[in-house]
């Protein structure tokens, strides 16, 4: 009994005493220190190990190759110091305070998913950290950067996210590749599913679509064939899903089963993923998703190329690379202003930057408004098809059959 | 009234709570946010140990109650003041205990266990189903409130279920709980009103956890389902409860406090490997301290004594 109670007060003597250490080995000047806070586990993990972490890995990995950032007049290497919030709200506030005052950060990359930005975003205010946010998709995007100076937003909203849809299916219908103006509608029951589902019933209906079947399914279904046959026997012209990344590959499974015979097929959230045209092969062809890139581009090909060979997988062809121009906004800020945290922040709202997505400003309200809406599946590559004023997008093809 | 060993306890417990609520006025903004997370699991074990304690009912159901706290603020903050909101968030957790309570605490055992681990999926589908019907999206909770604040309220929380731990304890419902720990049966036959009994206890850890929500919806700003009705509480709670005992008032503070350094300690130092060094813990503290540190405590305590004894 002895050893044991010797042993426990040992453990809980090291815990104590790691906490109480300073990190010494971080308390060095010549390097820009850089926090990162995202999940590595929880339920946001599979999207955030996609989209935010290996972007923060090229970043830095590319940053140091170079010498490090242009600070000053001088060089300094990047230290990125991570932290896993477990998709936990709690601890997102907990590692965002632990990096602004325990490892004194110089700047952190803002959070991955919605809520976890506007969790931290206090916290961004109070220290005086800009908070380019990418993967927070909101309407309240003048109502948050009043509030919060430093915040801004770069992947778009949601009313911009339905509109690009209609707008895609509306040109499908003037260039007379959708025959009708029939549309099934189906939404994952959760926030962001909700959310834009709620902003297309009118916008379908304004731009003269009739939605003749419409229903929601709940988070985590794992059996969507009804929702499916019910679609098809609908016999709609065109099939939208508002879905996330596993309903987004279970519907479409069912859709290859039931064989659904329409013009135009939209799924939303990952459908812009490596993994999904791996997954589908030639049936993906023709399919719609949310967002999107210009993979023809120069500057394009060279970043997932480098993103091929640092991090060993390709980016995704969507906010992977908006992730990534948020660094080199990040980047180029330091370079003009120095480590002045409220100096960047003036910096990002006054300058225009030359990024991967190619010339990006905010607004008044710290809004990047020129961004990728619609994708499109074509001949095994994830092409952008419904923009706000970005370049390169392809003309949108009839979804022809599953072979 | 009070015996001099108790008057002692009492003393001891006022000063600890004033160096505990002055925490914001000597402490960094590191501790204080440490210390909202501390403050946040003493209430809510606290809370639970007052019903699981004395009657062995395992209830998963914190999350439930926390979230519909949560929920009240976040619907509420538009349009009342916020002191209200926690009182009105303690009065819905007290009802939906109650309502719980009266249809599943004559089950014992296991079934209770599952309805309640039920509860809070079923909290969160009711709310998903509105926002669905409504179009209603995440609810933003824009305060003015500082964290210095919001912890001073979870401070003045712990001390009212402290206070309200402390009267049951003394009172016949404690005793009367303590039996119904022991043998239900024998509860019964002694006149003890058992459903009654059970049901007033879970109303108090159904109440608290509600408060405990609301109060620390202003710290989340957005409250969406997915984060207000996370499972996972609900089982952060059982095992701090566990870990510090439950068979004392003061149990779950000696729980939460070593709990959330340690897990602060891994996810600062090691943020690739949490939840294995999370299992590591539990598999420590279910070999080596099985009846908790208030256990371990009492346990050295009289190994103390029986040394002077022995001298």
């Amino acid at each position: 009994m002895m050893m044991k109670r010797r042993t426990a007060l040992t453990l809980g003597a090291a815990a104590a005493a790691s906490l109480a250490a300073p990190r010494l080995a971080l308390a060095q000047s010549d390097v820009v220190k850089i926090g990162a806070v995202a999940p590595k586990t929880g339920p946001l993990a599979g999207g955030a190990t996609v989209t935010q972490w290996p972007n923060v890995a090229l970043w830095a990995n590319q940053v140091n190759a170079k010498g490090g950032l242009m600070v000053d007049g001088g060089q300094k290497m990047v230290e990125v110091i991570e932290y896993d919030d477990q998709t936990n709200p709690g601890e997102t506030i907990k590692a965002v305070q632990r990096l602004a005052t325990q490892d004194n950060a110089d700047f952190i990359i803002a959070p991955y998913g919605t809520g976890f930005n506007i969790a931290a975003a206090p916290l961004f205010d109070r220290y005086k950290y800009p908070q380019l946010a990418v993967s927070a998709i909101t309407d309240q995007i003048e109502d948050l950067s009043s509030k919060f100076n430093g915040m801004f937003f770069l992947l778009g909203s949601t009313t911009a996210f339905v509109s690009g849809v209609v707008d895609v299916l509306k040109g499908m219908q003037n260039a007379g590749t959708l025959t009708g103006n029939k549309i099934a509608m189906v939404n994952v029951a959760d926030a962001f599913g909700i959310e834009l589902a709620a902003a297309a019933r009118p916008l379908f209906e304004a731009a003269g679509f009739d939605i003749v079947y419409d229903t929601s399914y709940p988070l985590g279904t794992q059996d969507l064939s009804p929702v499916m046959k019910a679609a098809k026997a609908a016999q709609p012209n065109a099939f939208v899903a508002w879905s996330y990344p596993p309903d987004t590959f279970g519907l479409t499974e069912q859709a290859i089963i039931e064989d659904l015979q329409v013009e135009a097929y939209y799924t939303a959230v990952a459908t812009c993923f490596p993994a999904f045209g791996n997954r589908f092969g030639a049936a993906a062809n023709g399919i719609l998703g949310a967002g999107g890139s210009n993979p023809d581009d120069e500057k394009f090909k060279a970043y997932a190329a480098a993103h091929m060979d640092v991090t060993g997988s390709a980016p995704d062809g969507w906010a992977s690379a908006t992730t990534y121009a948020s660094l080199q906004i990040l980047e180029q800020s330091i370079a003009a202003v120095g480590l002045d945290r409220e100096g960047v922040t003036e910096h990002v709202k006054a300058t225009t930057f030359d990024t991967v997505l190619g010339d990006m400003s905010f607004n008044a309200n710290n809004f990047n408004e020129r961004f990728w809406t619609v994708g499109q599946w074509q001949d095994g590559v994830y092409q952008g098809v419904g923009e706000t004023g970005r370049e390169g997008a392809k003309a949108v093809q009839l979804k022809q059959g599953w072979a | 009234m009070i015996a001099g060993k108790e008057l002692q306890g009492v003393i001891v417990a006022t000063i600890l709570l004033l160096i505990a609520g002055a925490l914001p006025y000597y402490g960094s903004d590191y501790l204080l946010s440490l210390g909202i997370t501390i403050a946040m699991f003493t209430v809510l074990a606290t809370s639970w140990a007052l019903f699981s304690g004395p009657t062995h009912y395992i209830s998963l159901a914190t999350a439930a109650f926390f979230g519909l706290g949560t929920y009240t603020a976040g619907l509420g903050i538009e349009t009342l003041p916020f002191w209200v909101l926690i009182g009105l968030a303690g009065v819905l957790g007290a009802g939906l205990a109650a309502l719980v309570g009266l249809a599943t605490l004559r089950l014992s055992g296991v079934y209770f266990v599952i309805f309640t681990l039920g509860l809070a999926e079923l909290v969160r589908q009711v709310i998903t189903w509105g926002q669905n019907m409504t179009g209603q999206k995440g609810l933003y909770v824009l305060t003015d409130f500082t964290e210095a604040n919001l912890y001073q309220m979870l401070v003045a929380l712990g001390a009212a279920v402290f206070l309200v731990g402390w009267l049951i304890n003394r009172s016949r419902l404690g005793f009367a709980l303590r039996i119904i720990g022991d043998d239900e049966t024998v509860a019964a036959h002694s006149g003890i009103n058992t459903a009654l009994a059970k049901v007033l206890l879970f109303m108090v850890s159904g109440a608290v956890a509600a408060m405990t929500g609301a109060i620390l919806a202003p710290r989340y700003v957005y409250i969406e389902p997915a984060l207000a009705f996370t499972p996972l509480l609900s089982f952060q709670v059982v095992i701090m409860a566990l870990l510090g005992g439950v068979h004392r008032l003061w149990g779950p503070i000696v729980g939460v406090i070593p709990f959330t350094i340690i897990l602060e300690t891994i996810s600062a130092n090691f943020p690739n490997q949490v939840t294995l060094f999370i299992g590591i813990v539990f598999l420590v503290i279910v070999y080596f301290i099985p009846r908790g540190f208030a256990g371990l405590i009492e346990q050295m305590r009289d190994w103390s004594r029986s040394r002077e004894g022995l001298t």
